[in-house]
């Protein structure tokens, strides 16, 4: 008899708070679809307490805590002063935040979007986490010149819905622009650090490493990936012969693979639909420079790579018709080969294989063969890379 | 002063296969699980890639990978009236150290034993009568059969992705594989390994006598593999540089292949390396282990509790904690008496030597179980009567380890140095090749391990001591094996041919084999063994001693398909039986 | 091991504490003198012929010098605590005498008994015929030297070839020179496209790690 009565009292509490508990929930998902963690949980550290150091081309930004603690986090800011900084990148003061929080993206939430984020965060335990402030040389230590960027680069967004695309494209094209951010870092940026919306989804670079077209270009692009791939890449890390490494390994640990299956397929199918972009036809490399990348290729990197560049799916990256190996700039291919790297593991992918770094025993010109080899071999085109480039 | 830790459901000292293998089980059952391994962390890409692994004078010469005898080592005799003198360099066998042990740099050669290995004392009583058996032989059954290891043999073959060639199908016998072999569930998840000139010369020769060749089965892979728990191996590329080396391109099952991406991500997993435990507390015969003392890099000691103690270190090492920790009565050789050092057994090898004078061999394409082998003379299928002995070999050309420091060989007659034996090992190199029988090791009164009066380890604890020579069944058995081993290798024409038997006193000094088995072994009987036919300790029945020091005695094959089946089979009546009802499973 | 042979260790091993370093010649633990005759021992064991240079000439006293001057000279890795007690062969070398030592003392001795028995010429000054000779009594343990003189003898066979054929970063087998007289491709890693070619001869050069 007690029992019951529990039971309904507990069954009328559910029902009340379950509204709330809803929203909690979709904030959560939504800092999900916007990787927020990336940037404001530090590693092993408090969910959303801020001090990860994020590199810029101008130098260094300290994600803010997150959390709502009174002297150092959110706890003072009011649902407007959050919603602006979220979405419209002003201070409670009314000055600017660094574009390296990407509100021209964020401005695609609603302002009921905006009040279920603050509502997740405000359930986070609060962590006493001073912020550290930024470290960016003059003058783009000046903040007010943020205005004449605010009013360069962040228009209000452009409507996404284009004539005869159904509701998965409608979806996974408001994550790649709008949450997701996806062109902060796979969009070309102009002088000043904005995209170049010109040239959108032509590949960029995030800390050092390329991140690749996502156009539907057939070397360079995702023209040569089934959308079922991107979804599979989005949700494991590996797909079609390639593995997530660099700053892309994170994106998948912390926000697409925690994604729903429904959102991968929508951003897959979005960014299928993008047009191949106008390229241009390598020369044709050094004869010379390809024999010596060959000889160098078949005892460095054959062992793994395979003669054929088709690596081995999950655990060698494919050579043949990687968008990263014939990228325009040969910036990260170069820097693997000297440097090594790491792949993601994922639960679906679990064996996160390493590469290790041949700097100590290549030198520039042996890097740059090897990489002239492989950007010209097995189907691939792409620009002969010189000894000057393969130096640091 | 003991500094006391955190305690965790369960403690496995000793991270190579066996640990890894109880790690994974252990921490997918929810346990958190602390594993202490004495050696340091590696991984493929920061400790062997193929740019630094291919170096023959730092691994298979100064022996990298393996445990260094300053850290530890054992003393050795032939017999009691000697007296035992540490193994100041090893030589007849490598025990690993390091996270993945040797199963970092073994060659991967993974066999079943046959049906007829595990009830191998019963058989022979009843096949062949009382007086059959020397009376110092002190062999016994398992107390676990082929059929009740048989799931956890494929277990462990579908962990590793193994390549060969199945000869017996649940009763069906298939072409191209062993026809001796104990039925199998299914055949070998990936196909054989491309084979190099030597082994098919060793192959055709053997079928033209009348043998039943077939590949080596192998956990170097013929081809990539996605395990069980999503783990992606590479293909094996015949670099060569296998046996005493990490593989460089994720070819080779190790734990660091198979295993550990699995358990890196699991919180209730946690590795500790640099660790070397000193002691297992308990509260005597009959009570509980209580959790084991430790100590690191930085000299402190440590007490850590736990609730499930995993003793899966080598051999010896198990044999010495459980004699440091006074668990189990010591083995005493003069009354038989006693469990814990009892039944030491080896491996009794031998090998033939031959040369061409008109083929190319090209001994450097290779891998570590690469090769082709015939079971004709191994297990019992044959009439051992009139033979006079119990056991057997198998027979084989391995490609494997012909690297020029270690490996240079010459026609007999060629001097040892200067003109003419350069003049040899130039001819020679590229035409010549080893085969080899491997043969099995019956356990005696006289073969046992206990701790030694005199020497000690860095930590001032004795050494062990162990106390071998061949049993005179054994000689017999390998000197008939090699016979019909050099009658394969006539077979094949050689240009010259050298038989090396094996012959007492079993020495230290040359490398043989690193298949050191017993000493807690198993059984159903804990008057003559250590552990229950679950590897769990007859004294305290939340230790469990797993690795080959579980063999009665050995049989001919490399033994750790055989390690790795009776680890999985422990692990699970753990994780379904154990924890459910904590006490004795047997 | 004899007691004398112990009680002159211990003498020795007193003396190796001040091993010269030459930094000039670039050896960490040979004297010059010491390394020449390293060098013309290497020569002799394997000699120079129409099949490619000696063992000397490809740096068997660098490969030699640079394993003395570490873990290997010192036996750093091996267990060396006493007592040392003399055992049978099947129970291992048991001797407090590290490579080092051995090297020290042994080379000395052995360019001392070329001098008794030639008239003042040291090792390097004898003929090739004469230090074959010189070498043939140290392997067949005519040569009395701490530590034995076959013993000796066959610490330095094993050292000159495994110097002859290591990898060069070692310091001997310079040019390749060991892995080109018999054909091993050194460090390559693949052999997939060969390995069921049976009898074709390898055609790539052999390659070294560094």
């Amino acid at each position: 008899m007690r029992g019951a009565f529990c039971g309904v009292l507990l069954l009328l509490l559910a029902a009340i708070s379950a509204r709330a508990e809803d929203r909690v929930a979709v904030g959560q998902y939504l800092t999900i679809l916007g990787d927020c963690a990336a940037c404001h949980t530090p590693p092993g550290g408090a969910p959303f307490s801020g001090g990860r150091r994020i590199p810029t081309p101008f130098g260094w930004v300290i994600a803010p805590n997150l959390t709502f603690d009174r002297k150092s986090g959110l706890g003072l800011w009011s649902a407007a002063d959050f919603d602006r900084a979220l979405r419209f990148g002003r201070k409670p003061d009314g000055g600017f935040l660094y574009p390296a929080h990407p509100y021209p993206y964020f401005a695609r939430f609603t302002a009921e979007e905006s009040a279920a984020i603050r509502a997740y965060l405000a359930t986070l335990a609060p962590v006493y986490q001073p912020a550290r402030g930024a470290d960016l040389p003059f003058p783009f230590d000046f903040r007010v010149l943020l205005w004449f960027w605010n009013a360069l680069y962040v228009p209000a967004p452009p409507p996404l819905r284009g004539a005869g695309h159904d509701a998965l494209w409608d979806r996974g094209a408001w994550i790649a622009n709008g949450p997701g951010h996806c062109g902060a870092c796979h969009t070309p940026k102009t002088l000043l650090g904005g995209d170049d919306l010109a040239r959108a989804w032509q590949g960029g670079m995030a800390a050092g490493w390329l991140a690749p077209a996502l156009d539907g270009d057939p070397r360079t692009g995702l023209g040569a990936w089934r959308e079922a791939e991107i979804a599979q890449f989005l949700a494991t890390g590996a797909a079609h012969g390639q593995l997530a490494t660099g700053p892309m390994a994170e994106v998948i640990t912390l926000s697409t693979a925690q994604m729903t299956k429904a959102d991968r397929a929508a951003i897959a199918h979005y960014l299928k639909t993008l047009p191949q972009s106008p390229g241009s036809v390598a020369p044709a490399p050094p004869p010379a420079m390809m024999a010596a990348g060959e000889a160098l290729y078949r005892l460095r990197c054959a062992p793994c790579h395979g003669r054929d560049g088709e690596g081995t799916a999950g655990l060698f990256p494919r050579l043949a018709g990687s968008a990263i190996v014939q990228a325009p700039q040969p910036a990260t291919i170069l820097r693997v080969v000297r440097e090594g790297t790491r792949a993601v593991a994922t639960k679906a992918a679990p064996t996160g294989p390493a590469m290790p770094g041949f700097a100590g025993l290549l030198d520039d010109g042996a890097i740059a063969a090897i990489a002239t080899y492989i950007r010209n071999s097995w189907g691939n085109a792409a620009p002969a890379v010189s000894e000057a480039e393969a130096r640091r | 002063m003991t500094i006391r830790l955190k305690p965790v459901d369960a403690v496995i000292i000793g991270f190579g296969w066996s640990g890894a293998l109880l790690a994974e089980a252990l921490s997918g059952a929810g346990l958190t699980v602390l594993a202490l391994e004495r050696g340091p962390f590696r991984d493929t890409a920061q400790d062997f890639p193929p740019s630094r692994v291919a170096d023959e004078l730092r691994y298979a010469v100064r022996h990298d990978l393996v445990v260094k005898p300053a850290e530890n080592t054992i003393t050795f005799r032939n017999k009691t009236s000697q007296t035992a003198l540490p193994v100041r360099a090893l030589g007849s066998f490598l025990p690993g150290s390091g996270v993945g042990g040797g199963g970092v740099h073994w060659n991967g050669q993974t066999w079943r034993f046959r049906p007829s290995d595990f009830t191998l004392k019963s058989r022979a009583l009843a096949r062949y009568g009382k007086n059959f058996l020397a009376p110092d032989l002190t062999i016994q059954d398992w107390g676990v059969s082929y059929d009740e290891l048989e799931p956890f043999y494929d277990r462990f073959e579908y962990l590793c992705g193994i390549s060969g060639q199945a000869g017996n199908l649940r009763g069906a016998r298939l072409p191209g594989g062993n026809p001796f072999e104990g039925a199998r569930a299914r055949p070998y998840p990936t196909p054989p390994m491309a084979m190099p000139y030597a082994p098919t010369l060793f192959a055709d020769a053997a079928r033209g006598v009348g043998y039943h060749p077939f590949p080596q089965p192998s956990a170097n892979l013929s081809q990539a593999y996605t395990n069980p728990f999503g783990v992606v191996l590479g293909a094996c590329s015949y670099c060569g540089f296998c046996e005493r080396f990490g593989c460089g391109n994720y070819a080779k099952a190790s734990p660091q292949t198979t295993i550990l991406p699995i358990l890196r991500e699991r919180a209730q997993f946690s590795l500790r390396t640099q660790c070397t435990v000193l002691t297992i507390a308990h509260d005597g015969k009959g009570s509980k282990a209580r959790g084991v003392t430790y100590t690191d890099d930085s000299g402190e000691v440590f007490f850590q509790p736990a609730d499930l103690v995993i003793l899966s270190a080598y051999t010896f090492e198990n044999i010495r904690l459980l004699l440091l920790s006074g668990i189990g009565a010591p083995y005493d050789p003069a009354s038989g008496k006693g469990v814990v050092g009892r039944n030491y057994s080896y491996q009794t090898t031998s090998s033939v030597a031959l040369g061409f004078a008109d083929k190319l061999l090209n001994p450097f394409i290779g891998a570590g179980a690469l090769g082709m082998v015939i079971d004709d003379w191994n297990g019992d299928h044959y009439d051992h009567g009139p033979l006079g002995f119990l056991g057997g070999a198998y027979l084989a050309a391995l490609a494997t380890n012909s690297r020029p420091i270690l490996n240079h060989p010459t026609p007999p007659g060629t001097p040892r140095w200067g003109a003419a034996w350069k003049r040899a090992v130039a001819k020679s190199y590229l035409r010549s090749m080893r085969i080899l029988a491997s043969g099995s090791s019956l356990s005696h009164r006289g073969a046992y391990c206990d701790l030694d009066p005199t020497y000690r380890d860095r930590f001032r604890r004795p050494l062990l001591r162990l106390t071998f020579d061949f049993h005179p069944n054994d000689l017999k058995m390998s000197a008939f094996a090699t016979d019909r081993l050099a009658e394969i290798g006539r077979a094949m024409r050689p240009e010259w041919l050298v038989v090396d038997k094996r012959e007492a006193p079993y020495s230290i000094v040359p490398y043989q084999s690193t298949h050191n088995v017993g000493g807690a072994i198993i059984g159903a009987d804990p008057t003559t063994s250590v552990v229950n036919p679950y590897l769990q300790s007859w004294d305290l029945d939340n230790l469990f001693v797993v690795g080959a020091s579980a063999f009665p005695q050995n049989a001919s094959y490399n033994p750790t398909g055989t390690v790795a089946a009776l680890a999985l089979r422990a692990a699970e009546a753990i994780t379904t039986r154990y924890l459910r009802a904590p006490g004795p499973l047997a | 091991m004899r007691r004398r042979d112990l009680l002159a260790s211990s003498a020795v091993i007193a003396l190796i504490g001040c091993a010269a370093q030459t930094p000039e010649s670039g050896l960490q633990f040979f004297t010059p003198e010491e390394a020449a005759r390293v060098t013309a021992i290497a020569n002799r064991l394997i000699p120079a012929d129409e099949l490619g240079p000696g063992a000397g000439e490809v740096g068997a006293a660098r490969f030699i010098d640079r394993a003395l001057a570490g873990a290997y000279g010192t036996s750093r890795d091996l267990y060396m605590r006493p007592p040392f007690l003399p055992g049978v062969p099947s129970q291992g070398a048991q001797s407090p005498l590290t490579p080092a030592v051995r090297y020290r003392v042994g080379l000395a001795a052995l360019d001392a008994h070329c001098r008794a028995a030639f008239a003042g010429r040291g090792f390097v000054d004898l003929s090739g015929q004469e230090q074959d000779r010189v070498l043939a009594d140290l392997e067949q343990g005519r040569i009395a030297i701490t530590g034995g003189g076959r013993a000796f003898f066959d610490l330095v066979l094993r050292d000159t070839v495994a110097g002859f054929f290591a990898d060069p970063q070692y310091g001997g087998n310079q040019g390749m020179a060991g892995w080109r007289l018999i054909g091993f491709p050194g460090a390559r890693y693949d052999y997939r496209d060969v390995v069921a070619r049976h009898g074709e001869p390898y055609h790539l050069p052999p390659v070294a790690l560094a």
